[in-house]
C-alpha cells in the first residue's frame, strides 16, 4: 500500500503536470502560507495605522476643536487665503515648467542616442538625492544679494530671493524629476520603430509625436502631472529658505502653518493643514482613478 | 541595377558594422541579404531606409545617390522585424496613415485601403487593432502599409522572425507570391538559409561587416566562392530543398 502512494507521487513530479506537483507539495504549504499572510497584513494595517490614519485624524480633529465657526475663520483668513493663492500659482508654474520639460527630456533620452546620455538621465534626478533645504540655499547662493548674480539682478531690478519668483524657482527644482520618471520607463520600453515607421512615411515630428507616441505616453503624462502637483503643494524645506517667510506675499501654506503653529495658534494651524490634506486626498483620489486607467 | 550600395563603411562605437559592402540589386528582383546575426545585415537594410547614415560610400537608388535625401523621399516601403504597426490605429489607420502624411484626398485614400485589404485577404479585419491580430494577419497588415504608396522597393527586416515556425513556411510562399503579383523590387533580411533559398532570386551573403558572395541560390550553395559561405550554407540542404521544389 505504501509502495503505491510513493510510486504515485513519484510519477506525478516526473510527468510534467504542474498541477499533480502542487497537490503533492501545497497541503504542507497551506497553512504556514495563511500565517504569513494574516502577519504581514497586520503589521501593514498597523502600520498605516499609526504613521497615516492617527496623524491625519488627528489634523481634522484638531482642526474643528473650537467649532465650526473657527475653522471657517482660520480658513477665511486673508493670509490663509493669500497663501493658498500662491501654493496654487506656485503649483501651477512648477507642474506646467516640469511637464514641457519632462516631456522633452523622456524624449530626447528614450528615442535618441548620444555619448553622456546616462550622465544626463543621473543629472534630472538630482533634486531627488538633494535636502530640499540646500537646493533653497542653492538659489540664494545663486541669485541673492551676495550671489553669482546678485549684481546683476540688482542692476536690472530683478527680485527673486525672498520674493515670489524665488518661491516658483524652488518649487520647480524639487519637483521637476516627476514627470520625467514617469514618461521615461514609457517611452523607453515602446521603443522608436514605431515612429521610424511612421517618419520613413515621411510624417513631421509633430504629427509623429500627436499620433504615435502621445497616445501611448498619455496616462503616464497625467500620473506624472498628478505626482508632480502634489509634491509642489507640499513642498517646505526649499521655500523656507528661499522665501523669507513674508506675510501676505511670500508665504505658501505649508509655511503658513508653521507661522501659526509657532505662534501657538494651534486651531488655525491644523484648519490650514486640514486645507492640504483635503487637497491631497482628492490628488489620492484622482490617482487611483488614473491607475485603474492605465491598466485597461 | 535598381540598388546599388558602393564602397560603403559604417562604424558604431567603435564597432565595425559595414566594410567596404559592394552590390546591386536588378529591378523587379528579390534578393535577400543572408548572414548569422551580428554580420551587418539589418544596417545595410537600414541604410538602404535611410535610417542610419553610412560613414562612407555611395547609395544608389533608380542611379541617383541617395545618401543626403531623407529616407521619406526614396520611395521605399519598410517592415520591420516585428512590424511597428501603429497599436493605437485600427488596422485601417495604419494602412492609410502613409497616405493622410501625403495629402492624398479621402475617397482616394479609402479606395487604396480597401484595394490594400483585399490584397493581403484581410477586408474584413479593418477595424481591428494590432494587439487583435495574430502573428500571420500582423505580418500582411505590415506588408500592406509598406506597399500602400505605392512604393518602388520594398525592404523587409527578418521578415519572418516574429511568426511561428508552423505557419512560417506557408506565409514564405504568400510573400513571394504578393511581391512577384505587385512587381516591386524587394531585399530581406534573414539568418535562415532555408527561407533565402525558398523565396528569392538574389542571395548576399554578409559576414562580419562583409559580403562574402553574391549569387542565386544555385550558384551560392554549389559553388560557394569562400570558406564562409562553405561552411554557413548547407548544401545537402540545398539539394534536398531543390528536390522538393522539383516534386512540387
Amino acid at each position: 500500500m505504501q509502495d503505491q502512494v510513493e510510486h504515485s507521487y513519484q510519477h506525478d513530479i516526473v510527468g510534467d503536470d504542474i498541477h499533480s506537483i502542487r497537490k503533492v507539495i501545497e497541503p504542507h504549504r497551506d497553512d504556514a502560507d495563511h500565517a504569513i499572510k494574516y502577519i504581514l497584513i497586520g503589521i501593514a494595517a498597523v502600520f498605516l495605522l499609526v504613521m497615516l490614519i492617527m496623524p491625519l485624524t488627528v489634523v481634522l480633529i484638531n482642526a474643528l476643536r473650537d467649532g465650526w465657526q473657527a475653522y471657517k475663520e482660520a480658513v477665511m483668513d486673508e493670509y490663509t487665503v493669500r497663501a493658498l493663492q500662491l501654493t496654487l500659482f506656485a503649483t501651477v508654474c512648477a507642474v506646467a515648467v516640469n511637464t514641457i520639460f519632462g516631456v522633452f527630456a523622456s524624449y530626447l533620452l528614450s528615442k535618441f542616442y548620444f555619448r553622456g546620455r546616462q550622465v544626463l538621465a543621473s543629472l534630472i534626478d538630482i533634486p531627488f538625492s538633494i535636502s530640499p533645504v540646500i537646493a533653497g540655499l542653492i538659489f540664494i547662493l545663486t541669485f541673492g544679494n551676495i550671489g553669482w548674480m546678485g549684481d546683476f539682478l540688482k542692476a536690472h531690478d530683478i527680485k527673486i530671493v525672498f520674493a515670489v519668483p524665488g518661491v516658483i524657482l524652488a518649487t520647480i527644482f524639487v519637483t521637476f524629476p516627476f514627470v520625467f520618471r514617469e514618461l521615461f520607463p514609457v517611452m523607453n520600453a515602446q521603443g522608436k520603430d514605431e515612429e521610424e515607421a511612421a517618419a520613413l512615411m515621411g510624417a513631421g515630428g509633430l504629427m509623429i509625436f500627436r499620433r504615435i507616441t502621445f497616445p501611448h505616453i498619455k496616462w503616464a503624462l497625467v500620473y506624472g502631472v498628478v505626482l508632480c502637483t502634489a509634491r509642489a503643494m507640499g513642498e517646505f524645506g526649499a521655500v523656507s529658505v528661499i522665501s523669507g517667510h513674508l506675510r501676505g506675499k511670500t508665504n505658501t501654506l505649508p509655511l503658513h502653518v508653521e507661522i501659526l503653529y509657532n505662534e501657538f495658534n494651534t486651531t488655525a494651524a491644523f484648519a490650514v493643514s486640514s486645507i492640504l490634506v483635503i487637497m491631497a486626498v482628492v490628488i489620492l483620489i484622482i490617482r487611483s482613478f488614473i491607475e485603474r486607467k492605465r491598466k485597461i | 541595377m535598381y540598388v546599388e550600395m558602393r564602397r560603403i563603411n559604417k562604424t558604431f562605437d567603435g564597432f565595425q558594422a559595414s566594410k567596404d559592402v559592394n552590390f546591386g540589386v536588378q529591378k523587379g528582383h528579390l534578393a535577400a541579404l543572408l548572414g548569422p546575426s551580428g554580420s551587418g545585415k539589418t544596417t545595410i537594410l537600414r541604410m538602404i531606409a535611410g535610417l542610419d547614415r553610412p560613414d562612407s560610400g555611395d547609395i544608389l537608388i533608380n542611379g541617383n545617390r541617395v545618401n543626403d535625401i531623407p529616407g521619406s523621399k526614396r520611395g521605399i516601403g519598410f517592415v520591420f522585424q516585428n512590424y511597428a504597426l501603429f497599436r493605437y490605429m485600427t488596422v485601417a489607420d495604419n494602412i492609410a496613415f502613409g497616405l493622410e502624411v501625403q495629402k492624398k484626398n479621402k475617397k482616394e485614400i479609402k479606395d487604396r485601403v480597401e484595394e490594400l485589404l483585399e490584397l493581403v485577404s484581410m477586408q474584413d479585419l479593418g477595424k481591428r487593432y494590432p494587439h487583435q491580430l495574430s502573428g500571420g494577419q500582423r505580418q500582411r497588415v505590415a506588408f500592406a502599409r509598406a506597399l500602400a504608396p505605392d512604393p518602388q522597393l520594398l525592404l523587409l527586416d527578418e521578415p519572418f522572425a516574429a511568426i511561428d515556425a508552423k505557419v512560417r513556411r506557408e506565409l514564405r510562399t504568400w510573400l513571394k507570391e504578393m511581391i512577384g503579383r505587385v512587381g516591386v523590387t524587394s531585399i530581406f533580411v534573414t539568418h535562415d538559409q532555408e527561407e533565402a533559398v525558398e523565396v528569392a532570386d538574389t542571395i548576399i551573403i554578409t559576414n562580419q561587416g562583409r559580403i562574402e558572395q553574391i549569387g542565386t541560390p544555385e550558384e551560392v550553395c554549389r559553388h560557394p566562392q569562400t570558406e564562409f559561405v562553405a561552411d554557413f550554407v548547407d548544401a545537402e540542404r540545398f539539394e534536398a530543398l531543390m528536390a522538393v521544389r522539383r516534386v512540387e
